[in-house]
């Protein structure tokens, strides 16, 4: 007897999930189709929204449209889970023919939807990850990066500590691929001794191991590559074992997706960026006055990303006149000059890789009370990443 | 009408990817693959469970073995299903028999907590494996063939993965119903007792492990298939709690029922998010109201099965 | 020879952590044979009280009182709603409704206080660091939760051998049926034993909340370790977990300390940076194994009659 309502719930949740699946908006003539995949589950859900938060803050500021044409947007959650982003994003590319995909957040979600996003004729513009994969031979004319190479950031800390004659530095990250590729990064313009070249695990909340031996190895600085809550006990622990007069170098570590959690503890640490919030130009000072007042938070570089990508879509589209054409849109995309929140600088390499200014950036505590980056110097200027001479496809 | 149902839902699973969906029959297709391979690997598991009594909390591990046996053999350039499968089997095999030999010592909470620590080792030796791509994942330049012929490519895979879902079904209602299976249940409900009549019930439970191991393998091999992409994640703690979840919610022992578990986790978790984001306030409390309310699962058993 | 005393103590430190978790979870799977999964919620729970009273009445000790009283009829709550149902149902029935629980509480989490992680101030009393060797600050703070996690052990195993409550507790583990025959309220006993657990974790949240990061999701990873712990110190007992505990603290501590620097000695040095991390993460769960291979049903068992 309890059969029945066990097969009814069963049909009707089936049925629910269905019709879910299926949700689809009618397709209209001229229309942006936007598919935006983010992680919006786990640990590191706070940066799928910054992404989410960012690009529908840059699509907000043309009126919710594209170079003049309606937009309609789904936002899907990877889980970080490869194959749940497959799945979902072949759903919206064969489903609903979306012209755009935008995003992920992680380099395994982008390795894995590459191929069918790329394949299908559809652009994938990744507002976060930029893996060297595509960087060089492998590089496609469906897919743009528009925040930097993953080498990039890491180098401005490599270069910084080279210039200031640091001749003993002591590298940190999380042993995954992500983490290899930062300390590269610093490797490649930092020539000094390397006293340890910790990789810890990506469950790691006690850092004690390490802290102790940079007490020990008293190094002249100390380079690190921690994203979100591996990045907030590493700052926490730092500075309680009293060892902040030994400089802090980082990226990724103390911006603002962290330093609400770190606080005072993060004050005067450095970080290498192609963003802050308060670089000077009209573009970010709209940006990030908008976002604090929408969102209530202070943007951090996944959101200013992000925002840039709608930005560009908006110029691009208008300039190809629409989504149809769609070699038109991508020789668009590569070429057309739009406000960048960072700043007259920023373009378009011909790898599809971004080329930028990249800056030191120190942590400092507002007027108000809340926490962000500040730029201190200009490390490089229009950097082109170390593999777009290996992409030939213009 | 309860016995109807395994066939219902063969029919169902059958039929879905051909009804007219219009520009949805790709994302149908694709659900409906994504849930055959998950009902596999939940049948499969089912069988050690349900059956043996062998609660494993690291039957992901399998997805993982088989999705790496497809990668390998990928960047050899070999793709004939006939040697991926072969691969895949024999590596789900082995590994199921070198830790069945060392989980099946212990009993209870302990069996399943070394289960999960097998699986956790699977899952950073995959990580660590830099020729495949580490944690980042490995592309699959091709899908599996067999004969010549493209089963898995995007318009065959439900039907293909519809026909290994069935024999797989077909295999474990058999072996459970068999001479095995008998002493197999057996050795759940008292061991002492079968270990009384003459069997060591130590060499079935092993052999259902085996067993279970192939099979999964084998999903694991469609899942990369079915998204060109072999990756560590795939066995994931979290995904092996889902496998569990599928089983229980569909009704452990039943083997049907996980068909059942593993199509309402899969539509939950692909077609809730569309819903609202915070799906999985949803999800939990029916999860525990369908414990507390339909025991048995969603197979409509009640009470105690067999 | 100093670090290695430096990673003892963190070692320590983590091990009594990992006991206030162990100790709720061991008690009532000893007891009521029941699988609590969302017994990592409770310690996340309870850092996200920690980090709301503390905002809100601006004292670390007020917020630790007022956290693990919330937490505490939190979980009274939970097990008078859901657990209570669930006492006679298989342990499969126990895993899929408390993983229910799981997603739903970290979802509400999620809802009310957002997914950004958040951060709670250490008391003032404890936030000074004192110099362990010279160059190297210990924090304080750490040295207050070694403390208070002995202090919580040691009035464990008082109320647990020296009083009558404990002895119903340890009566409860081996037979319940017994203790119920023998007239007493088994229903308030294990719903005594249920509160006590969930104290235990919430007060384990809220005393990790100033050293990591407070986010959704933060129970999970020590949800595993925990049922590490209670399978190698045997199941229902205090003692052994307590034990496994502070074994497990020091072998992941002092594994993730030594590990790489080992695999240098046999392996080149990209080589063991890779294999050596790999190998630091499954050293617990090899510990395990290898326990279990010896002892098949942990250190210290209960004896179930």
């Amino acid at each position: 007897m309890l059969d029945r309502p066990a097969r009814f719930a069963t049909r009707l949740l089936t049925a629910l999930g269905i019709a879910a699946a299926l949700t689809t908006t009618a397709a209209h003539a001229q229309e942006v189709k936007i598919g935006v995949v983010a992680t919006l589950s786990g640990p590191a859900a706070s940066l799928g929204q910054q992404l989410r938060d960012g690009f529908a803050l840059g699509v907000d500021q043309s009126g919710g449209k594209l170079g003049g044409l309606p937009t309609s947007i789904t936002v899907i959650d990877d889980e970080l889970k490869p194959d749940v982003a497959v799945t979902k994003v072949r759903g919206l590319l064969e489903g609903e023919k979306a012209d755009f995909i935008v995003g992920p957040i992680f380099s395994n979600i982008l390795l894995a939807i590459f191929k069918p996003v790329t394949e299908s004729g559809a652009v994938l513009i990744s507002p976060n990850a930029g893996p060297s994969t595509y960087a060089g031979r492998a590089c496609n004319a469906n897919f743009f990066v528009t925040s930097y190479q993953n080498d990039q950031p890491h180098a401005v800390s490599g270069k910084f500590a080279q210039d200031s004659g640091y001749k003993r530095v002591y590298l940190i990250a999380p042993n995954y691929q992500a983490g290899r590729d930062a300390l590269a990064g610093f490797k490649s313009q930092f020539k000094g001794e390397i006293v340890e070249e910790s990789y810890v695990p990506l469950t790691s909340m006690d850092f004690q191991a390490d802290i102790a031996k940079i007490a020990a190895d008293k190094p002249d600085a100390v380079f690190a590559f921690m994203p979100g809550g591996l990045g907030i006990n590493l700052v926490k622990q730092y500075r309680q074992a009293g060892l902040a007069s030994i400089p802090f170098l980082s990226t990724f570590t103390v911006d603002e997706s962290t330093l609400p959690a770190e606080g005072d503890a993060a004050l005067g640490f450095y970080t290498g960026a192609s963003w802050t919030p308060d670089l000077d130009n009209a573009a970010n000072k709209a940006f990030v006055t908008a976002f604090e007042a929408k969102y209530k938070y202070i943007p951090a570089s996944y959101a200013a990303y992000a925002y840039d990508t709608a930005r560009l879509m908006d110029a691009a589209v208008k300039q190809a006149g629409g989504t149809a054409d769609k070699p038109k849109l991508i020789d668009a995309l590569a070429t057309v000059k739009f406000d960048s929140v960072r700043g007259a600088d920023f373009s378009m390499g011909k790898n599809h890789y971004p080329v930028q200014d990249f800056y030191l950036a120190q942590v400092a505590k507002r007027p108000d009370g809340k926490y962000q980056t500040e730029m201190r110097k200009t490390i490089f200027t229009r950097d082109v990443d170390p593999y777009a001479a290996e992409c030939k496809m213009h | 009408m309860r016995r109807a149902l395994p066939w219902l839902t063969f029919a169902a699973l059958a039929i879905a990817p051909f009804l007219p969906w219009g520009h949805n029959a790709g994302v149908v297709g694709l659900l409906v693959g994504r849930i055959e391979i998950f009902a596999i690997a939940a049948i499969s598991l089912d069988l050690m469970l349900g059956a043996g009594g062998l609660v494993s909390f690291g039957h992901a591990a399998y997805l993982v073995i088989g999705a790496y046996a497809v990668a390998v053999l990928d960047a050899n350039d070999i793709a004939t299903a006939g040697l991926v499968l072969a691969a895949a089997i024999a590596a789900g095999g082995l590994f199921a028999l070198a830790t069945g030999a060392v989980a099946l010592r212990t009993r209870g909470v302990n069996f399943i907590m070394i289960t999960l620590a097998f699986a956790q080792m699977v899952y950073f030796g995959a990580g660590s494996l830099a020729a495949y791509g580490g944690d980042d994942g490995y592309t699959l330049g091709d899908r599996t063939t067999w004969l010549g012929w493209h089963v898995l490519d995007r318009r065959c895979f439900p039907t293909t993965a519809w026909v290994l879902l069935l024999a797989t079904y077909l295999l474990c209602r058999m072996l459970v119903a068999s001479r095995f299976g008998r002493v197999l249940r057996a050795a759940r409900q008292n061991r002492q007792r079968v270990q009384a009549m003459g069997f060591n019930p130590y060499s079935y439970q092993l052999a259902a492990m085996v067993i279970g191991g192939m099979l999964c393998a084998v999903a694991g091999a469609l899942l990369t298939n079915q998204s060109e992409f072999a990756s560590p994640a795939y066995g994931a703690w979290p995904i092996s709690g889902d496998l569990l979840i599928m089983v229980i919610l569909g009704g452990a022992g039943s083997l049907h029922g996980a068909i059942l578990g593993a199509a309402v986790v899969v539509l939950m978790e692909q077609g809730l998010g569309t819903i609202t984001e915070h799906w999985r306030l949803i999800f939990g409390p029916a999860l525990v109201l369908s414990v507390l309310f339909f025991r048995g699962g969603l197979a409509g058993i009640g009470g105690p099965h067999d | 020879m100093t670090l290695f005393v430096v990673q003892v103590l963190n070692g320590v430190q983590l091990g009594l952590l990992l006991f206030l978790i162990a100790a709720g979870l061991t008690l009532v799977f000893g007891v009521m044979d029941f699988i609590n999964l969302a017994h990592g919620v409770q310690y996340m729970l309870g850092a996200y009280l920690g980090v709301m009273f503390a905002g809100l009445v601006g004292n670390f000790w007020l917020a630790l009182l007022l956290a693990c009283v919330t937490a505490g009829v939190v979980g009274l709550a939970l097990e008078r709603l859901v657990f209570r149902h669930l006492y006679d149902r298989s342990h499969l029935d126990q895993v899929l409704a408390t993983f229910g629980v799981i997603l739903a509480l970290n979802e509400l989490v999620r809802v009310i206080w957002g997914t950004a992680p958040l951060q709670m101030p250490m008391p003032d009393l404890l936030s000074g660091s004192f110099e362990l060797v010279p160059g190297l600050r210990y924090p304080v703070y750490r040295v207050a939760l070694i403390g208070a996690g002995l202090l919580v052990a040691g009035g464990l195993a008082w109320a647990v051998n020296a009083t009558r409550a404990g002895m119903l507790i340890r009566a409860g583990a081996s037979n319940p049926a017994m203790v119920s025959a023998l007239g007493v309220d088994i229903g308030r006993l294990f719903t005594l034993v249920f509160a006590v657990g969930a104290m235990l974790a919430g007060f384990a949240g809220v005393l990790s909340a100033p050293l990591v990061s407070v986010e959704p999701g933060m129970g999970d990873n020590l949800l595993i370790l925990a049922f590490v712990v209670i399978v190698i110190g045997g199941v229902g007992a205090i003692r052994g977990a307590f034990v496994a505990a502070i074994l497990v603290g020091l072998v992941d501590t002092l594994g993730r300390a030594m590990v790489t620097d080992a695999a240098h000695a046999v392996l080149s040095a990209s080589a063991s940076a890779r294999v050596g991390p790999a190998i630091a993460s499954m050293l617990i769960y090899l510990v395990m194994a290898l326990v279990l291979a010896i002892r098949p049903a942990g250190l210290f068992p209960a004896a179930r009659a």
